[in-house]
């Protein structure tokens, strides 16, 4: 017997009683429908969870110069000065995995207002984009600084809350001016509460402005006194040289023309303590440090065979929380899918076994003219699968329309999977097969002759 | 020509412990184009006997050849094909699939051939069947339009559509009314003499068994004229069983 004869009759067969076809065909409707609407949402909501995740700094790298190193001592990381704002707009330009990237210089100095003082966490030369990528672009007050700003080396500031309740008392400090290093900086704006992070760094005690202020004005370094062995930032304080660096003298001769032919230096401008960069996606990290690899060894001009002089890390615990949830939380809508599928496939399997019962004769008919016992399972075995795969495409369609339907009313995140829609076909037709067989089987075993007498 | 050949055919079955014998060694056999009616009060043995016959069931000891072959060891698969290239089977209460038409009733066999036929064939080879039954009208009608001959007549169509040597016919006018009882035994007559199949007619009722060329009758398990028992043991009433 044809599987085409076989498809058409298990049809016919399910035509003759199109009610009961119908309510058994609902469990697994409901049962697909649920699995594809859940795995419709549950993709958005993961998606959703994701962003949040990855605005805690899970997609975030950090690149920090490499170590300078000396007759065998290393001087750690950041002990040298390799990385310049130009490094951090190639970045952004050439990586296709990184979304943008941001300069920042460092600074750690007593800051002044009024008959207050107090030392902050961190002072923080930054461009507005640092803003974007640490997802703090919406402040409590005032107005962020813009690129404009970063360019004239304006005194303007950003604090944080914990700036705000130490050196303010809790007032508004727009506007209001503070004192770092004894230059005057413009309060624009204040930033929203962030809290500690995951190392139990107060976030909130920070202060931003842009990274030209901070380098040229607070640091008071430039590329002539940048490197160790002439800094000058422990030495004077409070003198005029901070306030107008005069750009000193080198302490080393100058180079004669052949050793410039030999050994070009890069033209660099400034120099700066690290650059933040935000990956695409938490997924394209490796990718995002790849790239980052390759440009800025390019742009320091390393040869193949020598290290890198600088260092990109990542923050693998906030990525590994990233995986878990979301592998947990696809797992939890696994499992509910497949228990309303398994009683969708336990409802096709009552069914059956009611409907073996109702045509124990038909069976018993079938077998006396000619039918073998593998032609009856296997009738049964298709009428199962064609309800199951009707119920599944009933289902798809309904489970579509209601996670449009929760995307249209609650507004809430929605993804299409593809993968679902196909999962949720091979399942019901397993479904169909794994409860169909058992009833296609007793049918099967039936014996001709009490089939026949079967009232 | 010897069509059919039971060789010392018993039947006995495992009640728990207790074994009861139903055919107790029945020889028998029936030539090609006999009309032969089997006969015997109930719990003779007759349907056990049909149901060996008709390949259904296997004897517990014996021979059975139909047409030169032994078939009494056959598998299950192996009588199923048998039953449906070379068996033809009518029933008392007609068995027809219920919201189908008389044509795809008449056309189901066909679906379990082993060489299957095209959609096509399959459909004129079953109006062929319904015309010569004389339901070339009804083709399309379901077994609920129809009347109890009339759906008497399909069960025949489709019993026939793969041209069997042997009809087996089970009480075939048990739930008729006389007139159509004489109709469909009149179809029966005439597939006899000209299609020279071989119709075997278990029934009750003398009337019906009077039709037949010759009659077999069973009692106890045993051919009657074997049996110590009287022949007119089968006294049935007119509209077979009650």
């Amino acid at each position: 017997m044809k599987i085409y004869t076989t498809a058409r009759t298990a049809f016919k067969a399910l035509t003759r009683n199109p009610m009961r076809a119908m309510l058994t065909t609902l469990g697994i409707v409901i049962g697909v429908g649920a699995v594809i609407a859940m795995m419709e949402i549950g993709a958005g909501s993961s998606a959703a969870l994701a962003k949040t995740i990855a605005s805690m700094g899970a997609n975030v790298l950090i690149i920090r110069p490499g170590t300078a190193s000396s007759g065998g001592v290393s001087f750690g990381a950041g002990s040298t000065t390799t990385l310049t704002p130009e490094d951090s707009k190639a970045i952004s330009r050439e990586c296709p995995a990184v979304k943008n990237a941001v300069p920042m210089v460092r600074a750690r100095a007593q800051v002044v207002y009024g008959s207050r003082n107090w030392v902050p966490n961190a002072i923080y030369g930054i461009t507005p984009v640092y803003l974007d990528i640490q997802d703090w672009s919406i402040l409590a007050e005032g107005e962020p600084f813009d690129d404009r700003d970063v360019l004239n080396g304006n005194r303007n500031c950003l604090v944080g809350q914990t700036i705000v309740r130490e050196l303010f008392d809790g007032q508004s400090p727009l506007g209001k001016e503070i004192r770092i290093k004894n230059i005057a900086f413009k309060v624009v704006g204040v930033l929203t509460q962030k809290g500690a992070n995951m190392m139990g760094f107060d976030q909130d005690d920070v202060i931003l402005a842009p990274w030209t202020t901070i380098k040229y004005r607070v640091s008071g370094a430039t590329l002539a006194n940048a490197n160790q062995s002439s800094d000058t930032g422990g030495g004077a304080v409070n003198t005029l040289s901070n306030l107008y660096p005069s750009g000193g003298r080198s302490l080393y001769p100058d180079r004669s023309a052949a050793q410039e032919a030999n050994n070009p230096m890069p033209v660099r401008f400034a120099n700066i303590d690290q650059i933040m960069a935000a990956a695409m996606s938490p997924e394209e990290i490796p990718e995002a440090i790849a790239q980052i690899g390759a440009v800025l060894r390019e742009r320091h001009r390393i040869r193949p065979g020598e290290s890198d002089d600088f260092n990109v890390r990542n923050m693998s615990e906030v990525t590994k929380t990233l995986s878990t949830t979301t592998a947990l939380m696809t797992n939890l809508l696994m499992a509910v899918a497949m228990i309303s599928l398994l009683v969708g496939g336990v409802g096709i399997m009552n069914i059956m076994l009611v409907s073996v019962t109702e045509r124990t004769r038909e069976i018993g008919l079938r077998m006396a003219v000619g039918a073998r016992s593998r032609d009856i399972l296997r009738q049964f075995l298709v009428e199962a699968v064609v309800l199951c795969l009707t119920g599944g495409a009933l289902g798809i369609v309904l489970g579509h329309g209601g996670s449009l339907l929760v995307q249209a009313l609650l507004d809430w995140p929605v993804e299409t999977s593809p993968a679902a829609i196909l999962t949720a076909v091979l399942v019901s037709a397993g479904v169909g097969i794994i409860f169909g067989f058992y009833p296609a089987w007793k049918a099967s075993r039936l014996d001709p002759i009490e089939a026949l007498r079967y009232e | 020509m010897e069509l059919i050949r039971l060789e010392n055919i018993t039947k006995t079955y495992q009640m728990g412990d207790i074994a009861v014998p139903v055919l107790k060694g029945i020889s028998l056999s029936i030539a090609k184009g006999e009309l032969v009616a089997l006969t015997g009060s109930s719990g003779s043995g007759k349907s056990t006997l049909m149901n060996i016959l008709g390949c259904l069931d296997r004897p517990s000891s014996g021979e059975y050849w139909l047409e030169g072959e032994e078939i009494s060891r056959l598998s299950a698969d192996g009588r199923a094909l048998l039953r449906n290239r070379k068996l033809g089977f009518v029933f008392q209460n007609f068995n027809l699939l219920a919201r189908t038409s008389a044509l795809e009733n008449v056309a189901m066999p066909l679906a379990y051939a082993a060489l299957p036929l095209s959609e096509r064939q399959t459909r004129e080879r079953a109006a062929e069947m319904l015309a010569r039954v004389g339901l070339a009208d009804r083709l399309d009608h379901h077994p609920s339009q129809l009347s109890g001959g009339q759906q008497q007549r399909v069960a025949i169509a489709r019993a026939l559509i793969n041209q069997p040597p042997v009809l087996f016919a089970d009480e075939p006018t048990g739930n008729l009314d006389s007139k159509t009882s004489e109709e469909v035994l009149r179809m029966f007559e005439n597939l006899n003499r000209e299609d020279g199949i071989t119709i075997i007619m278990v029934t009750h009722d003398p009337k019906v068994a009077g039709h037949a060329q010759r009659n077999v009758s069973l009692c106890d398990g045993l051919l009657a004229a074997e049996a110590a028992c009287a022949v007119s043991g089968w006294q049935g009433s007119a509209g077979g069983r009650p």
